[in-house]
Protein backbone atom coordinates (compact mmCIF):
# COMPACT_ATOMS: atom_id res chain seq x y z
CA UNK A 1 0.00 0.00 0.00
CA UNK A 2 2.81 2.03 1.12
CA UNK A 3 4.31 1.44 -2.53
CA UNK A 4 1.88 2.27 -4.30
CA UNK A 5 0.97 5.64 -2.31
CA UNK A 6 5.21 5.99 -2.83
CA UNK A 7 4.92 5.40 -6.75
CA UNK A 8 1.78 7.07 -7.75
CA UNK A 9 2.93 10.46 -6.12
CA UNK A 10 6.20 9.99 -7.78
CA UNK A 11 4.11 9.35 -11.08
CA UNK A 12 1.39 12.06 -10.83
CA UNK A 13 4.53 14.49 -9.49
CA UNK A 14 6.03 14.53 -13.01
CA UNK A 15 2.62 14.85 -14.42
CA UNK A 16 1.87 18.13 -12.67
CA UNK A 17 4.82 19.40 -11.83
CA UNK A 18 6.56 19.35 -15.12
CA UNK A 19 6.75 23.09 -15.31
CA UNK A 20 9.77 21.84 -13.19
CA UNK A 21 11.66 20.74 -15.73
CA UNK A 22 10.33 22.37 -18.36
CA UNK A 23 13.68 24.59 -18.60
CA UNK A 24 15.61 20.90 -19.62
CA UNK A 25 13.10 18.97 -21.61
CA UNK A 26 9.14 19.32 -22.80
CA UNK A 27 7.94 16.69 -19.51
CA UNK A 28 7.40 13.06 -20.40
CA UNK A 29 9.24 11.95 -23.33
CA UNK A 30 6.91 9.21 -23.83
CA UNK A 31 4.47 11.77 -24.69
CA UNK A 32 6.68 13.14 -27.75
CA UNK A 33 5.13 11.13 -31.04
CA UNK A 34 8.61 12.48 -33.00
CA UNK A 35 9.72 8.76 -33.16
CA UNK A 36 6.62 6.58 -32.74
CA UNK A 37 6.30 5.55 -36.08
CA UNK A 38 10.12 4.64 -36.14
CA UNK A 39 9.40 3.16 -32.64
CA UNK A 40 6.67 1.19 -33.89
CA UNK A 41 8.30 -0.02 -37.40
CA UNK A 42 11.06 -1.74 -35.55
CA UNK A 43 9.03 -2.92 -32.72
CA UNK A 44 7.10 -5.34 -35.34
CA UNK A 45 10.54 -5.67 -37.02
CA UNK A 46 12.14 -6.89 -34.58
CA UNK A 47 9.21 -8.64 -32.45
CA UNK A 48 8.12 -10.28 -36.03
CA UNK A 49 11.75 -11.75 -37.07
CA UNK A 50 12.23 -12.88 -33.37
CA UNK A 51 8.92 -14.70 -33.51
CA UNK A 52 9.31 -16.21 -36.50
CA UNK A 53 12.67 -17.59 -36.17
CA UNK A 54 11.55 -18.61 -32.35
CA UNK A 55 8.55 -20.30 -33.74
CA UNK A 56 9.53 -22.08 -36.89
CA UNK A 57 13.41 -23.40 -35.67
CA UNK A 58 14.37 -23.03 -32.15
CA UNK A 59 10.66 -23.90 -29.88
CA UNK A 60 10.67 -26.75 -32.36
CA UNK A 61 13.93 -28.04 -31.52
CA UNK A 62 13.00 -27.06 -27.78
CA UNK A 63 10.21 -28.96 -27.42
CA UNK A 64 11.63 -32.65 -29.65
CA UNK A 65 14.53 -31.86 -27.10
CA UNK A 66 11.89 -32.17 -23.76
CA UNK A 67 9.71 -35.36 -25.80
CA UNK A 68 12.62 -37.26 -26.45
CA UNK A 69 14.32 -37.28 -22.82
CA UNK A 70 10.24 -37.98 -21.54
CA UNK A 71 10.28 -40.72 -23.83
CA UNK A 72 13.87 -41.89 -23.20
CA UNK A 73 13.24 -41.73 -19.07
CA UNK A 74 9.82 -43.66 -19.87
CA UNK A 75 11.77 -46.22 -22.01
CA UNK A 76 14.67 -46.57 -18.72
CA UNK A 77 11.68 -46.55 -16.57
CA UNK A 78 10.08 -49.48 -18.76
CA UNK A 79 13.38 -51.24 -19.32
CA UNK A 80 14.12 -51.02 -14.95
CA UNK A 81 10.47 -52.29 -14.29
CA UNK A 82 11.38 -55.45 -16.35
CA UNK A 83 14.50 -55.96 -15.16
CA UNK A 84 12.55 -55.80 -11.74
CA UNK A 85 10.23 -58.39 -12.81
CA UNK A 86 12.64 -60.66 -14.75
CA UNK A 87 15.09 -60.21 -10.98
CA UNK A 88 12.01 -61.03 -8.86
CA UNK A 89 11.06 -63.96 -10.84
CA UNK A 90 14.21 -65.30 -10.61
CA UNK A 91 14.10 -64.99 -6.49
CA UNK A 92 10.72 -66.53 -6.69
CA UNK A 93 12.77 -69.34 -8.40
CA UNK A 94 15.66 -69.53 -6.53
CA UNK A 95 13.43 -70.28 -3.34
CA UNK A 96 11.47 -72.55 -5.31
CA UNK A 97 14.96 -74.18 -5.76
CA UNK A 98 15.57 -74.00 -1.70
CA UNK A 99 12.31 -75.54 -0.63
CA UNK A 100 12.45 -78.53 -3.16
CA UNK A 101 16.36 -78.80 -2.05
CA UNK A 102 15.58 -78.86 1.67
CA UNK A 103 12.95 -81.26 1.30
CA UNK A 104 14.98 -83.60 -0.50
CA UNK A 105 17.45 -83.11 2.00
CA UNK A 106 14.77 -84.07 4.65
CA UNK A 107 13.70 -87.35 2.88
CA UNK A 108 17.65 -88.48 2.83
CA UNK A 109 18.15 -87.89 6.00
CA UNK A 110 14.98 -89.87 7.20
CA UNK A 111 15.91 -92.71 4.94
CA UNK A 112 19.43 -93.30 5.74
CA UNK A 113 18.44 -93.19 9.28
CA UNK A 114 15.58 -95.22 9.04
CA UNK A 115 18.15 -97.44 7.20
CA UNK A 116 20.39 -96.82 9.74
CA UNK A 117 17.70 -98.14 12.53
CA UNK A 118 17.07 -101.31 10.35
CA UNK A 119 20.87 -101.88 10.35
CA UNK A 120 21.12 -101.63 13.58
CA UNK A 121 18.24 -103.52 14.75
CA UNK A 122 19.27 -106.29 12.37
CA UNK A 123 22.26 -106.78 14.12
CA UNK A 124 21.30 -106.37 17.55
CA UNK A 125 18.63 -109.18 16.87
CA UNK A 126 21.73 -111.53 15.21
CA UNK A 127 24.29 -109.85 18.25
CA UNK A 128 21.17 -110.95 20.51
CA UNK A 129 20.61 -114.45 19.44
CA UNK A 130 24.42 -114.88 19.60
CA UNK A 131 24.15 -113.94 23.15
CA UNK A 132 21.67 -115.64 23.89
CA UNK A 133 23.01 -118.88 22.28
CA UNK A 134 26.44 -118.10 23.91
CA UNK A 135 24.06 -117.63 27.27
CA UNK A 136 22.46 -120.94 26.86
CA UNK A 137 25.37 -122.95 25.96
CA UNK A 138 26.49 -121.51 29.45
CA UNK A 139 23.77 -122.80 31.01
CA UNK A 140 24.09 -125.95 29.40
CA UNK A 141 27.50 -126.39 30.56
CA UNK A 142 26.78 -124.94 34.33
CA UNK A 143 23.64 -127.38 34.43
CA UNK A 144 25.93 -130.09 33.43
CA UNK A 145 28.71 -129.19 36.16
CA UNK A 146 26.21 -128.49 38.46
CA UNK A 147 25.00 -131.95 38.20
CA UNK A 148 28.31 -133.55 37.71
CA UNK A 149 29.22 -131.72 40.04
CA UNK A 150 28.16 -133.25 43.66
CA UNK A 151 29.23 -137.09 42.59
CA UNK A 152 32.98 -135.80 41.52
CA UNK A 153 32.79 -134.48 45.28
CA UNK A 154 31.44 -137.41 46.51
CA UNK A 155 33.72 -139.61 45.00
CA UNK A 156 36.48 -137.58 45.87
CA UNK A 157 35.21 -137.05 49.41
CA UNK A 158 35.13 -140.72 49.52
CA UNK A 159 38.20 -141.69 48.17
CA UNK A 160 40.04 -139.23 50.68
CA UNK A 161 38.25 -140.26 53.79
CA UNK A 162 39.16 -143.88 52.73
CA UNK A 163 42.66 -142.91 52.07
CA UNK A 164 42.90 -140.89 55.93
CA UNK A 165 41.12 -143.93 57.31
CA UNK A 166 43.43 -146.54 56.28
CA UNK A 167 46.41 -144.10 57.21
CA UNK A 168 44.78 -143.45 60.91
CA UNK A 169 43.92 -147.36 61.24
CA UNK A 170 46.15 -148.42 58.88
CA UNK A 171 43.97 -150.97 57.27
CA UNK A 172 41.33 -151.02 54.78
CA UNK A 173 37.75 -149.91 55.59
CA UNK A 174 34.75 -151.32 53.73
CA UNK A 175 34.16 -148.67 50.90
CA UNK A 176 31.18 -149.16 50.34
CA UNK A 177 29.94 -147.84 54.03
CA UNK A 178 31.74 -145.07 53.69
CA UNK A 179 30.32 -143.91 51.00
CA UNK A 180 27.10 -144.05 52.34
CA UNK A 181 28.16 -141.85 55.16
CA UNK A 182 29.48 -139.61 52.82
CA UNK A 183 26.46 -139.46 50.78
CA UNK A 184 24.27 -138.33 53.87
CA UNK A 185 26.78 -136.19 54.82
CA UNK A 186 27.30 -134.08 51.39
CA UNK A 187 23.38 -134.03 50.72
CA UNK A 188 23.48 -132.05 54.13
CA UNK A 189 25.80 -130.07 53.41
CA UNK A 190 24.31 -129.64 49.74
CA UNK A 191 21.69 -128.37 50.94
CA UNK A 192 23.29 -125.91 53.53
CA UNK A 193 25.45 -124.95 50.17
CA UNK A 194 23.17 -124.66 46.99
CA UNK A 195 19.99 -124.78 49.06
CA UNK A 196 18.23 -127.87 47.19
CA UNK B 1 23.57 17.89 -12.57
CA UNK B 2 20.74 16.47 -11.22
CA UNK B 3 20.10 15.46 -14.54
CA UNK B 4 16.28 15.56 -15.25
CA UNK B 5 15.05 12.04 -14.03
CA UNK B 6 12.72 11.86 -17.23
CA UNK B 7 16.20 12.64 -19.58
CA UNK B 8 16.60 8.53 -19.93
CA UNK B 9 14.12 8.02 -21.56
CA UNK B 10 14.56 10.24 -24.43
CA UNK B 11 15.05 8.93 -28.12
CA UNK B 12 17.42 9.58 -29.93
CA UNK B 13 18.40 8.99 -33.37
CA UNK B 14 21.52 6.52 -33.93
CA UNK B 15 22.87 7.22 -37.72
CA UNK B 16 21.06 8.71 -40.32
CA UNK B 17 17.53 9.75 -40.89
CA UNK B 18 15.85 7.10 -42.66
CA UNK B 19 12.71 8.18 -44.25
CA UNK B 20 9.84 6.25 -45.81
CA UNK B 21 7.48 8.35 -47.46
CA UNK B 22 6.22 10.46 -44.52
CA UNK B 23 6.84 8.33 -42.07
CA UNK B 24 9.94 8.58 -40.27
CA UNK B 25 11.73 5.50 -39.39
CA UNK B 26 15.41 6.33 -38.34
CA UNK B 27 17.21 3.90 -36.35
CA UNK B 28 16.76 5.38 -32.85
CA UNK B 29 18.66 3.80 -29.79
CA UNK B 30 14.92 2.01 -28.65
CA UNK B 31 15.66 0.48 -31.95
CA UNK B 32 18.98 -0.89 -31.02
CA UNK B 33 17.98 -2.15 -27.54
CA UNK B 34 14.55 -4.04 -29.38
CA UNK B 35 17.19 -5.88 -31.39
CA UNK B 36 19.81 -5.96 -28.73
CA UNK B 37 17.05 -7.89 -27.07
CA UNK B 38 15.86 -10.09 -29.60
CA UNK B 39 19.32 -10.83 -30.56
CA UNK B 40 20.11 -12.25 -26.80
CA UNK B 41 17.03 -14.19 -26.71
CA UNK B 42 18.03 -15.94 -30.10
CA UNK B 43 21.43 -16.24 -29.22
CA UNK B 44 20.09 -18.25 -25.74
CA UNK B 45 17.76 -19.91 -27.05
CA UNK B 46 19.55 -21.20 -30.07
CA UNK B 47 21.90 -21.91 -27.35
CA UNK B 48 19.92 -23.99 -24.96
CA UNK B 49 18.39 -26.17 -27.90
CA UNK B 50 21.18 -26.91 -29.94
CA UNK B 51 22.85 -29.97 -28.08
CA UNK B 52 19.81 -32.68 -27.63
CA UNK B 53 21.64 -34.72 -24.10
CA UNK B 54 19.95 -36.16 -21.45
CA UNK B 55 21.94 -34.61 -18.83
CA UNK B 56 21.16 -30.50 -19.87
CA UNK B 57 23.98 -28.06 -19.68
CA UNK B 58 23.34 -24.14 -18.12
CA UNK B 59 22.16 -22.86 -21.69
CA UNK B 60 19.74 -26.05 -22.03
CA UNK B 61 18.61 -26.29 -18.82
CA UNK B 62 17.67 -22.61 -18.86
CA UNK B 63 15.65 -22.61 -21.95
CA UNK B 64 13.58 -25.48 -21.04
CA UNK B 65 12.77 -24.75 -17.86
CA UNK B 66 11.52 -21.38 -19.62
CA UNK B 67 9.65 -22.73 -22.20
CA UNK B 68 7.92 -25.43 -19.44
CA UNK B 69 7.74 -22.54 -17.27
CA UNK B 70 5.65 -20.67 -20.27
CA UNK B 71 3.85 -23.76 -21.27
CA UNK B 72 2.38 -24.63 -17.78
CA UNK B 73 1.24 -21.29 -17.49
CA UNK B 74 -0.54 -21.20 -20.68
CA UNK B 75 -2.24 -24.93 -20.10
CA UNK B 76 -2.75 -23.59 -16.63
CA UNK B 77 -4.98 -20.10 -17.88
CA UNK B 78 -5.94 -21.25 -21.12
CA UNK B 79 -6.12 -24.68 -21.30
CA UNK B 80 -5.07 -27.15 -24.41
CA UNK B 81 -6.70 -25.40 -26.91
CA UNK B 82 -3.93 -22.31 -26.85
CA UNK B 83 -1.22 -24.65 -27.84
CA UNK B 84 -0.87 -23.08 -31.26
CA UNK B 85 -0.38 -19.61 -30.13
CA UNK B 86 2.04 -20.61 -27.79
CA UNK B 87 5.13 -19.79 -29.59
CA UNK B 88 3.77 -16.00 -29.89
CA UNK B 89 3.20 -15.72 -25.93
CA UNK B 90 6.71 -17.47 -25.39
CA UNK B 91 8.03 -14.62 -27.44
CA UNK B 92 5.66 -11.86 -26.07
CA UNK B 93 7.14 -12.85 -22.47
CA UNK B 94 10.84 -12.90 -23.45
CA UNK B 95 10.63 -9.89 -25.50
CA UNK B 96 9.24 -7.89 -22.61
CA UNK B 97 10.74 -9.76 -20.07
CA UNK B 98 14.58 -8.85 -21.99
CA UNK B 99 13.66 -5.49 -22.84
CA UNK B 100 12.75 -5.20 -19.14
CA UNK B 101 16.14 -6.60 -17.86
CA UNK B 102 17.85 -4.78 -19.89
CA UNK B 103 16.96 -1.55 -18.81
CA UNK B 104 18.54 -2.76 -15.28
CA UNK B 105 21.76 -2.11 -16.55
CA UNK B 106 22.78 1.38 -15.98
CA UNK B 107 23.21 3.57 -19.37
CA UNK B 108 20.75 1.37 -21.15
CA UNK B 109 17.50 2.38 -22.50
CA UNK B 110 13.98 0.67 -21.48
CA UNK B 111 12.14 -0.05 -24.78
CA UNK B 112 9.33 -1.10 -22.52
CA UNK B 113 8.91 2.14 -20.63
CA UNK B 114 7.70 3.61 -23.59
CA UNK B 115 3.66 3.81 -23.82
CA UNK B 116 3.63 2.96 -27.58
CA UNK B 117 5.71 -0.08 -27.40
CA UNK B 118 3.58 -1.54 -24.97
CA UNK B 119 0.30 0.15 -26.68
CA UNK B 120 1.57 -1.61 -30.09
CA UNK B 121 1.85 -4.93 -28.44
CA UNK B 122 -1.18 -4.68 -25.93
CA UNK B 123 -3.42 -3.19 -28.97
CA UNK B 124 -1.86 -6.38 -31.34
CA UNK B 125 -3.10 -8.52 -28.63
CA UNK B 126 -6.21 -7.27 -27.98
CA UNK B 127 -6.99 -7.35 -31.75
CA UNK B 128 -5.87 -11.10 -32.23
CA UNK B 129 -7.84 -11.89 -29.35
CA UNK B 130 -10.74 -10.32 -30.39
CA UNK B 131 -10.53 -11.99 -34.04
CA UNK B 132 -10.06 -15.12 -32.84
CA UNK B 133 -13.14 -15.15 -30.73
CA UNK B 134 -14.99 -14.05 -33.47
CA UNK B 135 -13.44 -16.96 -35.47
CA UNK B 136 -14.12 -19.41 -32.89
CA UNK B 137 -17.54 -18.81 -31.75
CA UNK B 138 -18.96 -16.45 -34.70
CA UNK B 139 -21.43 -13.91 -33.40
CA UNK B 140 -21.63 -16.07 -30.04
CA UNK B 141 -18.67 -14.13 -28.66
CA UNK B 142 -20.86 -11.33 -27.81
CA UNK B 143 -22.07 -14.06 -25.40
CA UNK B 144 -18.66 -12.58 -23.18
CA UNK B 145 -20.71 -9.30 -22.40
CA UNK B 146 -23.71 -11.12 -20.95
CA UNK B 147 -22.67 -12.55 -17.88
CA UNK B 148 -25.04 -15.46 -16.95
CA UNK B 149 -26.82 -15.83 -14.10
CA UNK B 150 -27.35 -11.88 -13.53
CA UNK B 151 -31.06 -10.27 -13.37
CA UNK B 152 -32.51 -9.10 -15.99
CA UNK B 153 -33.17 -5.43 -14.31
CA UNK B 154 -29.31 -5.37 -13.92
CA UNK B 155 -28.55 -6.60 -17.23
CA UNK B 156 -28.59 -3.33 -19.45
CA UNK B 157 -25.97 -2.00 -17.10
CA UNK B 158 -24.04 -5.04 -16.63
CA UNK B 159 -22.97 -5.03 -20.04
CA UNK B 160 -22.52 -1.63 -20.59
CA UNK B 161 -19.64 -2.10 -17.90
CA UNK B 162 -18.32 -5.36 -19.43
CA UNK B 163 -18.19 -3.94 -22.99
CA UNK B 164 -15.97 -0.86 -21.28
CA UNK B 165 -13.81 -3.40 -19.65
CA UNK B 166 -13.39 -4.96 -22.75
CA UNK B 167 -12.18 -2.30 -24.48
CA UNK B 168 -10.18 -0.90 -22.14
CA UNK B 169 -8.24 -4.07 -21.55
CA UNK B 170 -5.59 -2.65 -24.27
CA UNK B 171 -4.87 0.24 -22.36
CA UNK B 172 -4.82 -1.33 -19.41
CA UNK B 173 -2.85 -3.48 -20.18
CA UNK B 174 0.07 -1.27 -21.72
CA UNK B 175 -0.07 1.05 -19.15
CA UNK B 176 0.42 -0.99 -16.24
CA UNK B 177 3.74 -2.14 -17.57
CA UNK B 178 4.72 1.14 -19.42
CA UNK B 179 3.92 2.70 -15.83
CA UNK B 180 5.83 0.13 -13.64
CA UNK B 181 8.91 0.76 -15.66
CA UNK B 182 9.06 4.42 -15.89
CA UNK B 183 8.05 5.18 -12.11
CA UNK B 184 10.49 2.53 -11.63
CA UNK B 185 12.97 3.98 -13.54
CA UNK B 186 12.36 7.08 -12.68
CA UNK B 187 12.59 6.71 -8.86
CA UNK B 188 15.69 5.07 -9.29
CA UNK B 189 17.08 8.19 -10.81
CA UNK B 190 15.61 10.39 -8.34
CA UNK B 191 17.11 8.48 -5.67
CA UNK B 192 20.40 8.64 -7.55
CA UNK B 193 20.19 12.28 -7.67
CA UNK B 194 19.69 12.44 -3.72
CA UNK B 195 22.94 10.67 -3.57
CA UNK B 196 24.34 12.78 -5.45
CA UNK B 197 23.10 16.25 -4.17
CA UNK B 198 23.59 15.21 -0.28
CA UNK B 199 26.97 14.42 -1.21
CA UNK B 200 28.85 12.36 1.19
CA UNK B 201 27.10 13.08 4.15
CA UNK B 202 24.12 12.22 3.63
CA UNK B 203 23.84 10.61 0.83
CA UNK B 204 24.44 7.04 2.20
CA UNK B 205 20.41 6.57 2.87
CA UNK B 206 19.26 7.05 -0.18
CA UNK B 207 21.98 4.99 -1.84
CA UNK B 208 20.83 2.14 0.25
CA UNK B 209 17.77 3.00 -1.47
CA UNK B 210 18.81 2.83 -4.53
CA UNK B 211 20.35 -0.56 -3.75
CA UNK B 212 17.14 -1.70 -2.35
CA UNK B 213 15.22 -0.31 -5.07
CA UNK B 214 17.32 -2.20 -8.28
CA UNK B 215 16.46 -5.24 -6.01
CA UNK B 216 12.83 -4.20 -6.22
CA UNK B 217 12.87 -3.23 -9.86
CA UNK B 218 14.59 -6.39 -11.01
CA UNK B 219 11.79 -8.15 -9.33
CA UNK B 220 9.09 -5.91 -10.97
CA UNK B 221 10.43 -6.67 -14.28
CA UNK B 222 10.53 -10.23 -14.22
CA UNK B 223 6.73 -9.57 -12.35
CA UNK B 224 5.44 -7.03 -15.07
CA UNK B 225 6.30 -9.71 -17.80
CA UNK B 226 4.85 -12.02 -16.07
CA UNK B 227 1.76 -10.47 -15.69
CA UNK B 228 1.71 -9.07 -19.18
CA UNK B 229 2.23 -12.16 -20.44
CA UNK B 230 -0.79 -14.09 -18.20
CA UNK B 231 -3.08 -11.58 -18.77
CA UNK B 232 -2.33 -12.05 -22.73
CA UNK B 233 -3.29 -16.24 -21.64
CA UNK B 234 -6.61 -15.05 -19.79
CA UNK B 235 -7.81 -13.11 -22.58
CA UNK B 236 -7.00 -15.74 -25.05
CA UNK B 237 -8.78 -17.77 -22.64
CA UNK B 238 -12.08 -15.59 -22.73
CA UNK B 239 -11.66 -16.60 -26.71
CA UNK B 240 -11.38 -19.67 -26.32
CA UNK B 241 -13.59 -20.95 -23.91
CA UNK B 242 -16.49 -18.99 -23.94
CA UNK B 243 -18.00 -19.52 -20.10
CA UNK B 244 -20.39 -16.88 -19.79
Amino acid sequence: MIKKIFFQSIFFSFLFFKEAFAAESEGMPQLNPEFWISQIFWLILTFGTMYVVLSKFILPKISNNLESRKSQILENIEAAEKQREDSEAKLTEYDEIILKSKSEAKTIINQTREKALKDILSKKEVLDQQIDDEINKAEKEIEVLRISAPDKINKIAIETSSELLEKLIGSGVNSSSISAIVDDLSKRNGDKYYGN
Amino acid sequence: MAANPMSQFDVYRIGPEIKVGAFDISFTNASLFMIISTVSILLVFNLGSKRNSVLPNKMQLLSELSYTFVAKMISDTAGSKAKPYFAFIFSLFMFVLFCNMFGMIPYTFTVTSHIIVTFILASFIFIGVTIIGFIKHGFGYLKLFVPSGVPTVLLPLIVVIEIISYLSRPISLSVRLFANMMAGHTMMKVFGGFVISLGLVGGWLPLSFSVALTGLEILVAFLQAYVFAILTCIYLNDALNLHH
